[in-house]
């Protein structure tokens, strides 16, 4: 499904993404985890054609799409719901889903998604995305943009940040619903346990490198070893 | 009603979002006559006979009803100038929707200005809608000027929505208000300019009696070369509240300059302003492309929705 071949990534003279290699295969469900800073949301920006590399190449689906645009990439069917969820003064939420779904939306329809992500849809679709809504609910309403366009490599940038306990259970439950539906491949970045535990695949990011690939069993002894702050994230989840 | 063309009837549609005023009030002016009226048994209209205009008068306790009084200028050359003046019973309940749309096929210009004056009875509430319109082929420029004046007695409340989206070359409108005890005006204003259009804004706001207020929104796109000005004075003379948000994304070569100017004159009075302008947010871009959009489209729905 998706490759990236030799990537490096540098800015300010310090390099953020130092050879990256990295496959993800079709129908998988992969997690990215590692420490803080360490490379994982510029590895999904240059996925979905955000940030540029210096060098390396990028193949979906047997094409190079390394100098294809946003534009380009999201409608080859990559999506990608942003750590920092942006602001928009005067687009509502059910405008923003209608542009993911990329044609008029019936009413039901939007309440579907909505709810899916937790959110009660009769409060909200009317709602403009602007600095009124708090921070967890701009992340569903983040991951609700994402989930509704069910495209083919779907990148969900800690999606767990922020949600609460109990839309936690119900998140995972949409993943996992949607890697079903989709026929396609997820893959999230994340610092939680309950994540890296349904994926088939963790992949450990440390320092711009990808450090392992392998099962959560095999990545977690490494993961706890470092002494990153994410690692002991991730203990006091244990 | 039934007198006027398809152009009129389309241009009426544009500045008005209505096609049939029968349920209330109305007088529509074109080329500097009027051409139809309907009065109420609370609305009358009157025509002035010191200077061209109207004055509406809307008996006390009218509650929900609705006048329109566009104005269309489909011919080049003309300069009309008009006064309308709004008398508002006490705890009347209305809304005024009036616009100005022009159609200039020509070379000549085509100029209108307003003066719109506006007297609230104690209680009374009036939502006012203005919307301003330009269109044609021809080079002769579109200029609209309107003068609104608000006074408002103990209670009353006067929102006042104006838009101007398209097609007018230049435009100076000017806002006056005179608040009492417990008065508020609310205001929202939506422009858009391109091309060499030029737009400045206008707004001096007293408020004079304990515990009134004033909220003014405006939110504006400058495209291509166009300018816009927007001033405001908000004058606080004793308990009372006023904000003022002026928010403007520039785009290609446009530009805009946001002078609010606020004075408390009293320890109580509470001021505030906010200006933003920029272009938009490459963040906003970046996350419309990645549901799909291309830069142009992604650009258009972040300014559509910000004048929405
Ligand atoms: N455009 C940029 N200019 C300079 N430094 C950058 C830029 N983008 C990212 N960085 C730096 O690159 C490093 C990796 O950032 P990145 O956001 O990919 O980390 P991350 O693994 O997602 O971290 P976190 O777990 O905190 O989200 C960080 O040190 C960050 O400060
Ligand atoms: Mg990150």
């Amino acid at each position: 499904m998706l490759e990236l071949k030799d990537i490096c990534f540098e800015r300010d003279g310090k390099k953020i993404l130092d050879n990256v290699n990295l496959v993800i295969d079709d129908k998988k469900f992969v997690a990215i985890t590692g420490p803080n800073g360490g490379g994982k949301s510029t590895i999904a920006k240059i996925i979905m054609g955000i940030e540029k590399p210096d060098s390396g190449k990028i193949i979906f689906n047997g094409e190079d799409i390394t100098n294809k645009t946003i534009s380009e990439r999201a409608n080859m069917g990559i999506g990608f719901a942003f750590q920092q969820p942006v602001r928009f003064k005067g687009i509502t939420v059910g405008d923003l889903l209608e542009l993911s779904v990329g044609r008029k939306v019936k009413l039901a329809e939007n309440c579907d998604i909505l709810s899916s992500v937790g959110l009660c849809p009769k409060d909200y679709v009317k709602r403009e995305i602007n600095s009124s809504l708090s921070g967890g609910e701009l992340k569903r309403i983040e991951i609700a943009t994402v989930v509704a366009r069910g495209t083919n490599l779907s990148i969900f940038d800690e999606p767990e940040a922020g949600i609460d306990l109990w839309s936690f259970n119900n998140l995972i439950e949409v993943f996992e619903n949607m890697s079903k539906e989709i026929q396609g491949s997820i893959v999230i970045i994340s610092h939680q346990e309950r994540i890296l535990n349904i994926a088939d695949e963790v992949v450990l990011v440390e320092k711009g490198k990808v450090k392992q690939i392998g099962k959560k069993d095999e990545i977690l002894p490494e993961l706890l070893s470092s002494t990153s702050r994410a690692c002991s994230r991730v203990k006091e989840v244990k | 009603m039934e007198n006027l063309n398809n152009l009129e009837k389309d241009l009426l549609k544009k500045i008005t979002d209505s096609d049939d005023f029968s349920g209330g009030a109305y007088n529509i002016r074109e080329n500097g006559k009027g051409v139809a009226r309907k009065t109420t048994e609370n609305i009358n209209i009157v025509t002035k006979e010191d200077k061209p205009g109207i004055d509406i008068i809307v008996k006390e306790g009218t509650k929900k009803e609705f006048v329109h009084i566009p104005v269309m200028i489909t011919e080049s050359g003309v300069n009309d100038l008009v006064y309308n003046d709004f008398y508002i019973g006490k705890d009347a309940d209305i809304t005024i929707i009036a616009g100005c749309g022009i159609h200039n096929d020509h070379h000549q210009l085509a100029r209108h200005d307003g003066i719109h004056t506006f007297y609230l009875e104690e209680g009374a509430k009036v939502k006012y809608i203005e919307k301003h319109y330009g269109e044609g082929e021809g080079t002769g420029e579109k200029i609209l000027n309107p003068k609104t004046v608000v006074k408002l007695k103990k209670g009353a409340v006067l929102e006042m929505d104006s838009v101007q989206i398209k097609g007018v070359d230049s435009t100076i409108r000017e806002t006056v208000g005179e608040l009492d005890e417990d008065a508020s005006f609310i205001v929202s204003e939506k422009i858009m300019t391109h091309g060499k259009q030029y737009a400045k804004t206008v707004f001096n706001v007293a408020l004079n009696g304990e515990n009134s207020s004033t909220h003014v929104i405006s939110r504006s796109v400058a495209k291509d070369e166009s300018k816009q000005e927007f001033y405001s004075n908000i004058e606080g003379n004793t308990s009372c509240y006023g904000h003022v948000e002026c928010d403007a994304i520039i785009m290609d070569k446009g530009v805009v300059k946001a002078v609010p100017e606020i004075l408390a004159n009293s320890i109580d009075a509470r001021l505030v302003h906010e200006a933003a302008i920029g272009k938009i947010a490459g963040e906003q871009l970046t996350k419309l492309m990645t549901l799909g959009l291309s830069e142009k489209e992604a650009e258009e729905k972040i300014v559509n929705g910000f004048l929405k």
